[in-house]
């Protein structure tokens, strides 16, 4: 392969070591070389945030980032949000009580998003909410329920953390 | 795959990423790739060579220095927008951050690329340029500073050449007297600004002096407004509004006419004036 590279690096708890060409973005290695088909990719440069994943905990667009950048780095998927395979966290149980999600295009990228915003802002209001996820577009939901969705899973937090 | 081929090369240190960057013609430097690898997957650009200076020693610092604050070039904007000495000392930076894109646009977005990058709709060049700071770059024959005003010379263009590595922004450390002013209109949060105003002064007796405002997304570069600067001076806000008409000149865009921008301008210039009035003492 021209121009390619060894990474080793963290998904989800697991650690992955590969050969990639250095043009590949992270959201195409996780989807296509890992099999991690939950991040979606919509507009691939930076403006929907579907492809949202957590980058040493820190939210980023998988598509602006190249797979090579994240070797030695952990990352967070939404397959690795919820605490096991039969269990969902709290914030995905909101999303399904309040109906924050139809056709669930947007849904990795706003889980992703709003893991990081509560983890920094427990208990925050209608409109920091909205703030927060105005890089995530929806086309569904008229992000009602999803603005419902988070501030429940909010209290759902702070009354059982993790 | 969306971006063309190109080799990717992680500089040891800055010398390194100048010599790489000078050695290829078509070499461009990586750093929080917001911009950059936006523009890779629509192959509007297609460089050779990437040169990542992610993770170099001595660009991410962020410091209080001899009056001025000194920003690396690597600092994220989320690492400055949860600075202290930011809040403190460049509180016009502080101001515009939130309006910066999407958390994590500004948790990988980084100061030196926004201003390297030079949208001329971006918040930060226009601050950069509201407070009279300078750029600090590592070149082929040195390191040299050049000056906000004289560092914006076209649409994208700057005085960076092709083998100009960014180092660190100095801005003018605040003061008791330091008044600024920051607003933008855009359709949606995070969306780049229609037409923004970064603003600086000095307070003195009742009024302002060295007012510098800086209009964001009416021309190819951050636009000065000098004759309205001369009327807020005199305490004229009407007349201030009315040398927009000289001072700018908006091309029609996509998103508005010129004409329109203008009329915004000057709703930009009253809201900030009233910040500017506002932080006196």
């Amino acid at each position: 392969m021209p121009h390619s590279r060894n990474i080793a690096l963290t998904v989800n708890g697991e650690r992955y070591e590969r050969e990639v060409e250095v043009r590949l973005m992270l959201a195409d290695f996780l989807r296509h070389h890992l099999g991690l088909t939950g991040t979606h990719l919509g507009c691939e440069h930076g403006v929907c945030g579907a492809c949202t994943i957590l980058l040493d905990g820190r939210s980023a667009r998988s598509c602006l980032l190249l797979a090579v950048q994240c070797d030695g780095h952990d990352v967070m998927t939404v397959e690795g949000i919820a605490p096991s395979a039969d269990a969902l966290h709290p914030l995905q149980e909101a999303f399904r009580d309040h109906h924050g999600l139809q056709c669930g295009f947007c849904t990795p990228g706003m889980l992703t998003t709003l893991i990081e915003f509560l983890r920094e802002n427990p208990d925050p209001t209608e409109e920091e909410v909205r703030i927060a996820i105005s890089g995530n577009l929806c086309r569904c939901t008229g992000y009602q329920g999803i603005v419902a969705a988070a501030l429940d899973a909010a209290k759902r937090m702070q009354a059982a953390p993790a | 795959m969306k971006p063309a081929p190109f080799a990717y090369t992680k500089a040891r240190s800055v010398e390194h990423a100048v010599e790489l960057a000078g050695r290829d013609g078509e070499a461009r430097i990586l750093a929080g790739g917001q911009s950059l690898i936006a523009t890779l997957n629509m192959r509007l650009s297609r460089p050779t060579l990437l040169v990542d200076i992610n993770g170099l020693d001595g660009l991410d610092g962020l410091a209080l220095k001899d009056g001025a604050v000194e920003i690396g070039a690597l600092v994220r904007h989320a690492q400055a927008g949860r600075s202290d000495i930011i809040a403190k000392n460049a509180p016009l930076i502080a101001k515009a951050i939130p309006h910066i894109g999407h958390p994590a646009i500004r948790n990988r977005g980084t100061i030196g690329g926004s201003i390297a990058f030079a949208d001329p709709a971006a918040e930060l060049p226009a601050c950069l340029v509201a407070l009279g700071g300078e750029v600090v770059i590592a070149g082929g024959r040195g390191e040299r500073t050049v000056k906000a005003d004289d560092f914006f010379t076209g649409l994208f263009e700057t005085e960076l050449g092709s083998d100009d590595v960014l180092k660190a922004i100095r801005v003018p450390a605040a003061n008791a007297a330091t008044r600024i002013g920051f607003a933008e209109l855009a359709r949606r949060h995070g969306d780049y600004a229609l037409v923004g105003l970064a603003a600086a002064a000095r307070a003195e007796g009742d009024g302002l002096a060295d007012i510098r405002l800086a209009y964001f997304g009416v021309g190819a570069t951050p636009v000065r407004a000098r004759k309205a600067e001369a009327e807020l001076a005199r305490g004229a806000l009407d007349d201030a509004v009315a040398a927009l008409a000289d001072d700018l000149d908006p091309p029609d865009d996509v998103q508005e006419t010129g004409a329109v921008k203008r009329h915004l301008a000057g709703v930009l210039l009253r809201r900030v004036a009233k910040q500017l009035m506002e932080g006196r003492q």
